[in-house]
């Protein structure tokens, strides 16, 4: 699909300067990709290739140390522009607060009227299916729920553009398939452009439009697959032939980069007894 | 050396210095605080001469007589604790606001009963420290993973070869905290014991020597108290983070 | 009903602990030490009295003021090492050194800077109560998830609105386990500070009795101090607990 250029990133590189006598890290880049409006990019590499840093990048959160990334058509540096929504993998619900305070705490700080704010905040948590749950403390819920919690307080100031940042990180395989489905109801709802950060190919193949596949540190895109499946999709599509054939090519093209990111620098062979 | 270690260094040194100077230059009363340098040569006399070796004697030998009560009664009382559960939920309570109030305040109550001697003040010693020590044998005894007992049954030993060989070094860093915050505790119960009122040792000293206006000699004992305060204290703890590195966790 | 179990065993073993009061009264004797009986009918005609009344205000007046000062400069110290990373690193090791040292040494040079006075006291107490303000505050400063400050930025918070709705909920309870340790050993100082020298307060009234051998009045300041500090603990507890349930 190729609608108009949501955000880009041209000739981006991020080094993270030594501290206490360490050397510099190269950590991303150079990357130049677009994303489009409305599209779900997905980002597949190794541990340590820099998928975390091109989502802090993107959102503002870091600098680049080369080039330039936009959003909207403005240059994105150091602050987190207004439109952006960020779901982090480690649990960032706020323990002090209820459900219900959690989801409304962005929307309360930016002073909307406490009306709107109900309205939205209702709505979020029954979308993602927390109704019942207004009441309680984050302590009191599963892992899974807690994300969700992050989730709604993302929502519900309506961001352009959705980052998640391997926001299923601690769930198991289960879980994460059903969360998936909820992401892509999310992202039919919203209308948001929605860059998820994954470590699981499959994940990544099953939710995305396209799939940047990214090389080991520092990381650069190796390839970007697209997947061509419709906008209504659910994790049933796991079933089709064309799943496993993605899921194989982004495995063909990764499989050296992980073995490189796990200190490997040979491939050895890749069955029992090949030699 | 790291460097916050070499900047902490500065800082220290920095300090001593601006209040050498600031006694030197009469900015500070003389009469008030005498100037570092003098406090450490009025020491180094002091020692040499051996007018304190009784006095040093007797404090320290008190605090090792109360830390060495607390640390093997507590060690024990700490055993015996652990194996009665039901016993050491009733004494929760009991731990957890003991050292939330002054015990030292019963230091007069013991010279009362047990009179001006040494045995009020290795009593307020072990008093203050004992109860460190259980907690932390408590707590060492509560950390030994259960599997270790697993191990040691796949092995076939016995239950004393289990708990001198395996659940004995499994507790030993946690009893080691324990330790060595019996020495800090007894340590300040002991000087503030000699303080109030005790026939003698370093506290005792700094306190007469205050009643006297002898400052130079005050002073001198003040650092030295300090001084051995810290050098076992700082000694301990570095022992302590080897301990802690061994398992993997930070001392408290 | 396991905790009513619990509770009867807590309290028979403060009934054993007040029988064996009674046997060392006992043999001790009632000069050395008067039994639960006769201390608490002192208590009874000796707390009402002035005596009692003017040297617990004295206390009371340089503690409150000695955990203000305490309280303040420790998490005022506390805040600034936990954020300042540098100065947390240097001056973590100084703080515990000297919150291992026996303080009381230093009495003696508040004295002849302060004289017999309340300020002495006070300084005195707050030395002993800041050290464990500033180091659990900076603790609590230094466990801030790194995730709640990206939260903050991501939704576009002011620096203001950052450290009021996010670092303060964040930081209460651990700073708030300080401010018990604090209470209790800036109560300990200046009752140490009242033993060794002064004038008046409930210190300086049991070092008076234990001269004037007056055993009763010794065990009942005792008795009320520990009674204060239990309660006030515990209540300073239930309020770390109510907050740390949410946590």
């Amino acid at each position: 699909m190729h609608g108009d250029v949501h955000a880009q990133f041209a000739g981006v590189t991020r080094v993270y300067p030594g501290a206490g006598g360490h050397a510099p890290v190269h950590a991303l880049g150079p990357i130049d990709v677009a994303l489009h409006k409305g599209e779900f990019f997905a980002v597949v590499g190794p541990s340590g290739c820099g998928k975390s840093t091109f989502l802090e990048v993107l959102a503002g959160l870091q600098r680049p140390t080369a080039g330039t990334v936009t959003f909207e058509g403005h240059t994105v540096a150091g602050e987190v522009p207004d439109g952006v929504g960020v779901v982090f993998q480690e649990d960032a619900s706020f323990p002090w607060l209820t459900v219900w305070d959690n989801a409304a705490f962005g929307l309360q700080r930016k002073g909307t009227a406490p009306a709107e704010v109900r309205r939205r905040v209702d709505d979020a948590l029954a979308f993602m299916g927390l109704k019942d749950f207004s009441k309680a403390y984050p302590s009191q819920l599963s892992g899974g729920m807690r994300q969700r919690v992050c989730i709604a307080r993302t929502l519900v100031l309506q961001p352009r553009l959705i980052l998640l940042d391997e926001p299923f990180g601690a769930l198991d395989a289960q879980t994460r398939l059903l969360m998936g489905d909820e992401v892509l109801r999310l992202w039919r709802t919203t209308g948001a452009t929605v860059l998820l950060i994954t470590h699981a190919l499959d994940e990544a193949a099953m939710l995305a439009d396209r799939v940047g596949a990214m090389s080991a540190r520092p990381g650069r895109f190796i390839e970007i697959i697209e997947t061509g499946w419709p906008r209504g999709r659910d994790s049933t599509i796991v079933a089709e032939p064309t799943f496993g054939e993605i899921t194989g090519r982004l495995w063909e093209r990764l499989r050296g980069e992980s073995l490189k990111a796990l200190g490997h620098s040979d491939l050895p062979p890749a069955t029992l007894g090949a030699e | 050396m790291t460097r916050a270690g070499w900047i902490r260094l500065l800082v220290i040194a920095a300090m001593v210095g601006a209040l050498e100077l600031a006694c030197r230059l009469d900015v500070i009363d003389p009469r008030v605080v005498i100037p570092p340098s003098e406090m450490a040569t009025t020491l180094v006399m002091l020692l040499a001469s051996g007018q304190l070796n009784d006095d040093i004697v007797r404090t320290l030998g008190v605090i090792t007589i109360s830390v060495a009560l607390s640390v093997v009664f507590g060690f024990a009382l700490g055993l015996l604790i652990h194996a009665l559960p039901r016993f050491r939920a009733a004494l929760d309570p009991f731990f957890a606001t003991y050292y939330a109030v002054p015990i030292f305040i019963f230091y007069p109550v013991m010279i009362a009963i047990f009179g001006l001697s040494l045995i009020p003040i290795v009593l307020i010693g072990v008093a203050t420290a004992i109860v460190a020590m259980i907690i932390a044998t408590l707590n060492g005894l509560d950390r030994i993973p259960r599997v270790i007992t697993k191990v040691a049954r796949v092995h076939r030993m016995g239950r004393l070869a289990t708990a001198l060989q395996l659940q004995l070094p499994a507790a030993a860093p946690y009893l080691f905290t324990g330790v060595k915050l019996s020495v800090s505790y007894a340590f300040i119960a002991v000087i503030a014991a000699e303080f109030i009122l005790a026939p003698a040792g370093l506290g005792r000293a700094i306190a007469n020597a205050y009643a006297d206006f002898n400052n130079r000699r005050m002073y001198a004992l003040m650092l030295f108290v300090l001084l051995i305060a810290t050098v076992i204290n700082a000694g301990l703890h570095a022992w302590d983070l080897r301990w802690a590195k061994r398992r993997g966790a930070r001392p408290s | 009903m396991k905790a009513t179990w619990r509770a009867l065993d807590t309290i028979m073993i403060v009934i054993a602990v007040v029988l064996i009061w009674q046997g060392l009264a006992l043999w001790v004797g009632d000069t050395a030490l008067p039994g639960p009986a006769p201390t608490l009918s002192y208590m009874a005609h000796f707390l009402p009295s002035a005596r009692f009344a003017a040297n617990a205000l004295a206390t009371a007046a340089a503690f409150a003021l000695a955990l203000l000062l305490a309280y303040g400069l420790g998490i005022a110290i506390g805040v600034w090492m936990g954020a300042q990373r540098l100065s947390g690193e240097v001056g973590e090791p100084i703080l515990i050194t000297l919150y291992s040292l026996p303080k009381i040494t230093l009495y003696p040079v508040i004295l002849l800077i302060f004289g017999l006075t309340l300020s002495g006291k006070v300084v005195f107490g707050a030395i002993h109560g800041i050290l464990p303000v500033a180091l659990l505050t900076m603790a609590a400063i230094r466990n801030i998830p790194h995730v709640y400050l990206k939260s903050a930025r991501t939704l576009r918070l002011s620096p203001w609105q950052t450290i009021w709705n996010v670092l303060l909920p964040a930081t209460i309870p651990e700073v708030l386990a300080g401010l018990r340790i604090g209470f209790t050993v800036t109560l300990l100082g200046v009752l140490l500070a009242e033993m060794f020298a002064s004038k008046d307060g409930l210190g300086f009234l049991i070092i008076n009795a234990m001269t004037l051998l007056q055993a009763k009045e010794m065990i009942t300041i005792a008795v009320v101090l520990f009674a204060f500090a239990a309660v006030a603990n515990a209540i300073l507890l239930w309020i770390e607990h109510r907050l740390h349930h949410r946590a």
